[in-house]
């Protein structure tokens, strides 16, 4: 039920005690102006961090190899571990149900030219499910599949900027591309968020690689995408369960560390996990303390309001005024000025974070800022808050005897 | 009009108890232009205000134009007051935030009346005691005088049944005190009940009928000649 009158008394009530009405509002939207500012940095913390491993899928398990440091088995040290297709057939095999993406790499440096211009790329010549590990995002055309694999087919995708370096106002797409004096059909081209050095590589079929520089079935790098379902515990053990079978498949010794070398995303991701959480309840300790100072706040002003306001409540009672309207004239204007200084503290909070969201990013700061239901929540909290608080001293002030009332001056 | 019999009050203070009504039998009927006087301390600011509802019998009957005033809650007093009584204090007690006119309708506003109909018995009220043309000032810019004749414009605003007094010119100078004593004899003249509390003997002597208390029992009641304001302004 809407009572136009009632409102008009809070109203002017508002407004013909602008002092305290300000200096009541000031103090909640200062606690929500705090509350922002401090959960939006937070959150942008956190923002960068997340950042920092968009790059690459964070399943990811990397077997890289190298010289033999230690004698074992009668074989000597410095001996040179090289993988191959079938050590990648094995893997795909023995390990199945424990992973979700596989895909070797070879690496190489190639001299690209298309019609005059010519520049040097990393080559990486790479299986299908290279995508989802690098995550590579096909912007044009098509990634290297199944088909180019079986039939060895000579196509390169190519990244933005090897693009932009080459291809002058031309659509790359089914054009040829030299590679080291070989030509490429281009099929594809990709952006990725890991900079650009990332968007000046080319990708290849790893069968074509190798049939084209050497004719071997060697491999430079085994990339696996475990299976997601598994906890980073679980993963760990499967890093060291592959770092085992590998060592004992090579005959290394279980020592060497130069080998065969296994870097698992699961250990790293662990612990930014672990760092993330613990900036999760900074943030949660940072925006409850806020709030928790602006409830104290709130109570302070109500206690204050209803003490000012006692002569005038005795005035009401002694008129006619039922215990029930008073304590809904106060408590409405409680609300009411909280909301709107929340909501005031809301906009300036948004307006500060906006303002000094460029200058933040140099200090680790990426796009600060709190999600509206967040704010919404806080301010909500507030305003039952105020009223919880509002509450316990309007219905005192409906309980003062007129006369005690009166009396003070 | 009123009743009152064998009223008792005492107040806590600390662990002992003041006894400060010991017994008031008083009846005041309509029409009547009362003074209920004594020095500080007497109980007659106390009497007063359980008659005004303001405050609470310990023990005793208080019967009001034939209702009796007992088990009162916080809501029924609030609606008695506001139906059956105006107040008009010594310090005015006007909402400073509020104007003249707001003041006088505020009453009327705890009656239920549309904001239309309360203007129009405001302005009605406030033309009666004289200030019309100071309907949208605020308290602090009337002087005590017209202070006060707003809060007696707002006392009458919900048409009581009795009008209550308490020290009604005891901040009011000599002249301007006669002026309001005037108004106030006016009133009775039209026939409103008016019980008021005062130390002044002159301002007594302006009223119909003298209740002298001492120690928290009537000493004295008697009916006195009405000496005209009119007569000293």
């Amino acid at each position: 039920m809407f009572d136009l009158d009632l409102w008009r008394e809070i109203f002017q009530s508002i407004n013909k005690n602008r002092t305290r009405s300000l200096l009541s509002g000031f103090t909640i939207a200062f606690a929500i102006l705090l509350f922002t500012i401090l959960f939006g940095i937070a959150n942008g913390l956190q923002n960068t961090f997340k950042d920092a491993f968009v790059d690459d899928a964070k399943n990811r398990i990397a077997i890289y190899t190298g010289r033999t440091t230690k004698a074992h088995n009668g074989l000597q040290a410095g001996r040179r571990i090289r993988l191959k297709n079938e050590d990648f057939d094995y893997i795909e095999e023995e390990y199945d149900d424990k992973i979700q993406f596989l895909t070797a790499r070879i690496y190489r440096n190639v001299q690209a030219s298309y019609k005059n211009e010519t520049n040097t790329y990393d080559l990486r010549a790479v299986h299908p499910d290279h995508q989802f590990l690098e995550k590579t995002l096909i912007t044009d055309g098509r990634y290297i599949n199944e088909n180019d694999l079986k039939n060895k087919t000579k196509v390169a995708v190519i990244g933005r900027l090897v693009e932009e370096d080459l291809f002058i106002k031309t659509d790359p797409i089914g054009q040829y591309i030299n590679l080291s004096g070989v030509q490429y059909k281009v099929v594809g081209v990709f952006r990725d968020d890991g900079g650009d050095n990332e968007e000046r590589k080319i990708y290849m079929p790893v069968t074509t690689a190798q049939m084209i520089y050497g004719n071997n079935d060697y491999i430079n790098e085994i990339n696996i995408g475990y299976n997601p379902n598994l906890d980073y515990d679980q993963a760990i053990g499967f890093g060291s369960q592959l770092r085992k079978d590998l060592k004992k498949r090579f005959n290394v010794a279980k020592d060497d560390q130069r080998a065969i070398r296994i870097m698992n995303m699961a250990e790293a991701t662990k612990s930014v996990d672990g760092m993330m959480v613990g900036l999760g309840i900074i943030i949660l300790v940072i925006g409850f303390g806020t709030l928790i100072a602006g409830v104290v706040g709130i109570s302070n002003i109500m206690i204050f309001i209803v003490k000012e306001r006692t002569k005038e409540i005795g005035i009401r009672k002694a008129l006619g005024a039922s215990p029930k309207s008073i304590v809904s004239i106060i408590l409405i204007e409680a609300i009411l000025i909280t909301a709107i200084a929340g909501y005031i503290g809301l906009l300036i909070g948004f307006g500060v974070l906006k303002a000094v969201s460029p200058v933040l990013e140099d200090y680790f700061i990426k796009n600060p800022g709190v999600s509206n239901g967040l704010v919404i929540g806080a301010t909500m909290t507030l305003i039952i808050a105020g009223a919880i608080a509002g509450y316990i001293p309007a219905k005192r002030a409906s309980r003062i005897k007129p006369i005690i009332a009166l009396r003070t001056d | 009009m009123l009743k009152i019999n064998a009223l008792h009050k005492s107040y806590k203070i600390g662990d002992s108890s003041l006894h400060v009504l010991k017994g008031i039998d008083l009846s005041v009927e309509e029409g009547e232009m009362v003074a209920i006087m004594g020095s500080s301390g007497s109980g007659k600011s106390t009497l007063l205000n359980i008659i005004g509802m303001l405050d609470v019998a310990d023990t005793g009957e208080y019967i009001l134009d034939g209702l009796p005033i007992d088990n009162l809650t916080e809501k029924k007093a609030a609606v008695y007051r506001n139906k059956f009584l105006g107040f008009i204090f010594q310090s005015f007690n006007l909402i400073n935030y509020k104007n003249a006119l707001e003041n006088v309708a505020l009453p009327l506003y705890y009656q239920g009346l549309n904001r239309k109909k309360r203007q129009e018995l405001g302005m009605f009220h406030l033309e009666k005691v004289g200030l019309a043309d100071w309907s949208d000032h605020l308290p602090k810019e009337l002087s005590g005088g017209q202070k006060q004749r707003v809060a007696i414009a707002r006392a009458l605003a919900a048409n009581p049944k009795l009008l209550l007094a308490d020290e009604p010119t005891g901040a009011l100078d000599t002249k301007t005190s006669y002026e309001i004593m005037e108004f106030i004899q006016q009133l009775n003249d039209e026939g409103k009940t008016i019980l008021m509390v005062t130390h002044e003997e002159d301002i007594a002597n302006m009223c119909k009928r003298i209740v002298r208390l001492r120690d928290g029992v009537i000493m004295e009641d008697k009916k006195v000649t009405q000496v005209r304001a009119s007569a000293h302004v």
